[in-house]
């Protein structure tokens, strides 16, 4: 099959062909204000210069900022209300107490406490009040208002009132676009319930993407379908997406470590991404990402999403390098490097400049670096292998000696071997990050607290388990493919009935119509 | 009007680090009770320290807090005057009327439920809480090590239910009743300990602490501002000992009999290159072990913290692959008296282990 990977940077917009596990052809283009161009753009791009007739695409696979973006910048994101489920409990903090405030008005305030929700034994906190909800739903539609996310206490271990709730909601207002928060998110009300009112704004948004990615795809005569990568490295099909749009949230360094990993054939291994202003360091177990798992803002705002643990340093081929006292970044040049790097007629010493002189690479004129002085250039070199030597040492999990996978535009700063490591640099390193986009998967996820004491711990990650398959499958897996990848319990500390929590990842492959 | 000074929004910022480090690994995350503190100061309530020097003998001092399960208070979210109603309900059992509020652990999230419940009543909190740290059970207050009448006490859900504790025989059964009382209300209550007078505040609770968690923050929050190491800042304001740099290698955890029991083990890099670090983990960090070898003890601190921002790591979101600094820092002596030790030490958690002051304490 024939796929297409596609990732959208803050630089660049780059594009790969792949056909089946080969990398067919790849190319890397400016990305545009309205990203949407740059997509075309590329699309187009790699597919004449690699003469695959569009109707040969299976699957076009898009990692894309467009919806961080929306949110970081407060711009086109839906008047939104929020319906909380919980009283007469949680008041002490309504829906986005903790969010700043530009972006707070930017959805209108509209928040609404009302009956319901969850003890953590799956008694209820108090009924759910018909008449209260349908009296909200009438304000809200009053309001103009139409999309709405809906959070209740202890959803994720029964997401039936949230459910009920957004029935009565829509019995007032028809074309209601509705975000669960159970649907959406782990244990952790205001994360959680913060996530749903982020996705619930950016539905509008999400349509408008889906349908603007549709047409470029058409525009390019490709009449395969599409899908967008989320922040865990699996995809979400373009229905999904529209009703999903803010889990695409921090895609990129999970697409490199993916394609770092694919392209490399290892699945145990550190993953340096070296770009033009930063170089990200993760480590892969079993092939993707390892989590982060503090709580991760996005544009403020504080969310308990899945976002791989990177370690960022301030090291690219475009870092100003400075003598005397010998300084390498974190300041960059950035895009600008073609333009200002000594080896391209510049005038600024960049980490680019560094490698050719030390003879490590092969890019612009390396006459005009000739002139650097030997010992100098050795030392910058030196510096550079130690900040990323040191970084690479932080994310080793054992001592055991795992191999150092080095991918993205700068890798040409990072020699044969990082500390006794031995780094590889697979083929197509360049542009991992859009092979990571092609290859992506799906995955459906379960995150629940079990009272140990009414279920036996075995049923119970057993019915995490298929539940866990089910939603990989409703989300576009092929069910043959379908395994467990990801298995956590964490007991509850005070809670009687030996109460723990549960959490299961199951991924598989895209299922081709 | 007494002699009294006040919490401003950075303050609490400052408190909640602060606080969360004190809570060795436990007592609940002190973000949401930060917020809630924070739209009070907004209302224009006021949050009044009392100086632990400025007690009067007659001052009637309240200790309240929230009991329950960490995971149900970050997911039930409090109505918010359950701790107000517990103390007011106690005035109403016993016909007193409080003059000041007091923390009953300084760790964790219950160092900041005081201070709500206590702007709301228009009331001062003292500098001062009754465990310098954070402790799984109400028994482990130096209050009631050091003879305070362990009743009555009181409970308060946020339905509307309210229990009074008349009469318990021991400081034990205190904790016992009211857990379950807590579990009954969905494992989230507010809950105020009997009522003591300042001369016995003076004479059992642990001073300054509100000071200390707030001066620990600020040194955080000022190292992160500066780019400098602001692990070294905590050990400078608490005469701490850095006892480990590593990365968590292994995390176990189980339950038993309610509490959330395990290990991790930290494989060190840098200066403790080729060592490993286990912590005994007792809902909060009990014991350190480097090489098998004893290096501190319950009831001195035993605190995990990010390598890069001195965030401080609880035992429930520790995990494989976190990169940490773990720093020693030393109970106050009223921890550690044979009496207190008899409560808080080692054995009372079940290790067959004398308390060993930390290597390079004054």
């Amino acid at each position: 099959m024939i796929r297409v990977g596609i990732d959208v940077g803050g630089t660049n917009t780059d594009a790969v062909l792949m056909d089946g596990t080969q990398v067919v052809h790849w190319v890397k283009t400016p990305t545009t204000a309205d990203v949407t161009g740059g997509v075309l753009r590329a699309l187009e791009l790699v597919l004449t210069e690699s003469g695959f007739a569009p109707e040969k695409v299976g699957a076009v696979m898009i990692g894309t900022t467009h919806f961080t973006n929306a949110i970081v910048e407060r711009r086109d994101l839906a008047p939104t209300a929020v319906i909380r489920l919980g009283l007469p409990a949680t008041q002490a903090l309504p829906p986005m107490v903790d969010w700043p405030e530009d972006l707070r008005r930017a959805l209108g305030e509209h928040v609404y406490l009302a009956h319901g929700g969850f003890e953590f034994d799956g008694r209820p906190i108090s009924p759910l009040d018909p008449l209260e909800l349908r009296k909200i739903a009438e304000d809200i539609k009053a309001k103009g208002v139409r999309n709405v996310a809906i959070s209740a206490v202890f959803s994720p271990i029964n997401p039936e009132v949230e459910a009920e709730a957004a029935r009565i909601v829509r019995e007032v207002i028809p074309d209601a676009k509705i975000t669960l928060s159970s649907e959406i998110g782990r244990i952790g009300l205001l994360e959680r319930e913060n996530a749903a009112i982020l996705n619930a704004s950016l539905q509008d948004l999400g349509h408008k993407i889906v349908r603007a990615f549709s047409q470029a795809l058409r525009d390019a005569g490709i009449p395969a379908p599409f899908y967008l990568t989320q922040n865990d490295g699996t995809l979400m099909s373009a229905e999904f997406a529209e009703k999903f749009p803010v889990l695409t949230i921090a895609s990129g360094p999970t697409n490199s470590m993916r394609g770092a990993a694919f392209l490399s054939g290892i699945k145990e291994a550190i993953v340096v991404d070296v770009g033009g202003t930063t170089t990200d360091v993760g480590a892969l177990h079993h092939g993707f990402p390892r989590e982060a798992s503090i709580a991760v803002e996005v544009g403020g705002v504080r969310t308990n999403f899945r976002m791989p643990d990177v370690l960022s340093l301030g090291l690219g081929g475009g870092s100003i390098v400075e003598r005397e006292p010998l300084k390498i970044g974190p300041e960059s040049v950035g895009f600008r490097l073609t333009e200002e790097a000594l080896v391209f007629g510049g005038s600024t010493l960049t980490a680019t400049d560094i490698a050719v002189a030390a003879g490590m690479a092969e890019v612009g004129d390396a006459r005009r670096v000739r002139n650097l002085d030997p010992a100098f250039v050795e030392a910058a070199v030196e510096r550079m292998q130690r900040m990323i030597a040191d970084a690479v040492d932080r994310m080793l999990l054992s001592p055991e000696p795992i191999p150092v996978i080095v991918v993205g535009g700068g890798s040409i700063l990072v020699r044969d071997r990082v500390r006794n490591l031995p780094t590889i640099k697979p083929d197509h390193y360049p542009v991992a990050n859009a092979v990571g986009a092609a290859i992506a998967q799906i995955s459906g996820e379960v995150d629940r607290v079990y009272a140990l004491a009414e279920i036996p711990r075995e049923k119970a990650l057993e019915e995490a388990r298929s539940e866990a398959k089910q939603r990989a499958v409703e989300a576009g897996a092929d069910p043959s493919t379908v395994e467990i990848v990801e298995v956590e319990d964490v007991p509850l500390a005070y809670l009687p009935g030996n109460a723990t929590r549960i959490r299961v990842k199951a991924v598989g492959d895209l299922r081709l119509a | 009007m007494r002699r009294t000074w006040k919490l401003n929004e950075a303050d609490l910022e400052a408190l909640a680090i602060g606080a969360a480090i004190l809570g060795t690994g436990g007592g609940g995350n002190p973000y949401l009770g930060k917020l809630r503190a924070r739209a009070l100061l907004r209302q224009g309530y006021e949050i009044r320290v009392l100086p632990f020097d400025a007690l009067e003998d007659e001052d009637v001092i309240v200790s309240v807090g929230g009991i329950g399960a960490p995971v149900v208070g970050i997911e039930k979210i409090e109505k918010g005057d359950e701790c107000y109603r517990a103390m007011r309900a106690l005035e109403a059992y016993t016909g007193y009327r409080v003059t000041a509020l007091i923390p009953a652990e300084i760790g964790g999230s219950n160092s900041i439920e005081p201070l709500i419940a206590a702007a709301s009543a228009d009331l001062p909190v003292v500098d001062a809480d009754g465990m310098g740290r954070a402790f799984p059970e109400v028994q482990m207050c130096t209050y009631f090590i050091y003879g305070a009448r362990p009743y009555p006490a009181a409970l308060a859900d946020e339905k509307g239910n309210t229990v009074i504790l008349g009469k318990v025989q021991d400081m034990y059964w205190l904790e016992k009743l009211a857990r379950t009382v807590a579990v009954d209300m969905g494992a989230a209550a507010g809950f105020a300990l009997p009522p003591m007078r300042g001369e016995e505040i003076r004479r059992t609770a642990v001073p300054y602490t509100l000071t200390q968690a707030l001066n620990l923050g600020r040194a955080v929050l000022e190292a992160r501002a500066r780019r400098e190491n602001p692990i070294e800042s905590v050990l400078k304001v608490t005469n701490g000992v850095l006892l480990f740099v590593g990365k968590v290698v292994d995390v176990q955890r189980r339950i038993e009999r309610g509490f959330a029991r395990g290990w991790v083990r930290i494989e060190g890099f840098e200066a403790f290159r080729g060592s490993s670090l286990v912590i005994d983990i007792q809902n909060e960090n009990l014991v350190a072990r480097r090489d098998g070898k004893v290096v501190a003890t319950v009831p001195d601190l035993i605190t995990v913290l990010d390598l890069e921002t001195a965030e401080p790591i609880t035992t429930e979101t520790v995990r494989y692959g976190f990169r940490v600094a773990v720093v020693g820092l030393p109970a106050h002596p009223r921890l550690k008296t044979p009496q207190a030790l008899e409560v808080v030490g080692p054995r009372a958690f079940g290790y067959d282990l004398d308390y060993r002051p930390l290597k390079g304490e004054v």
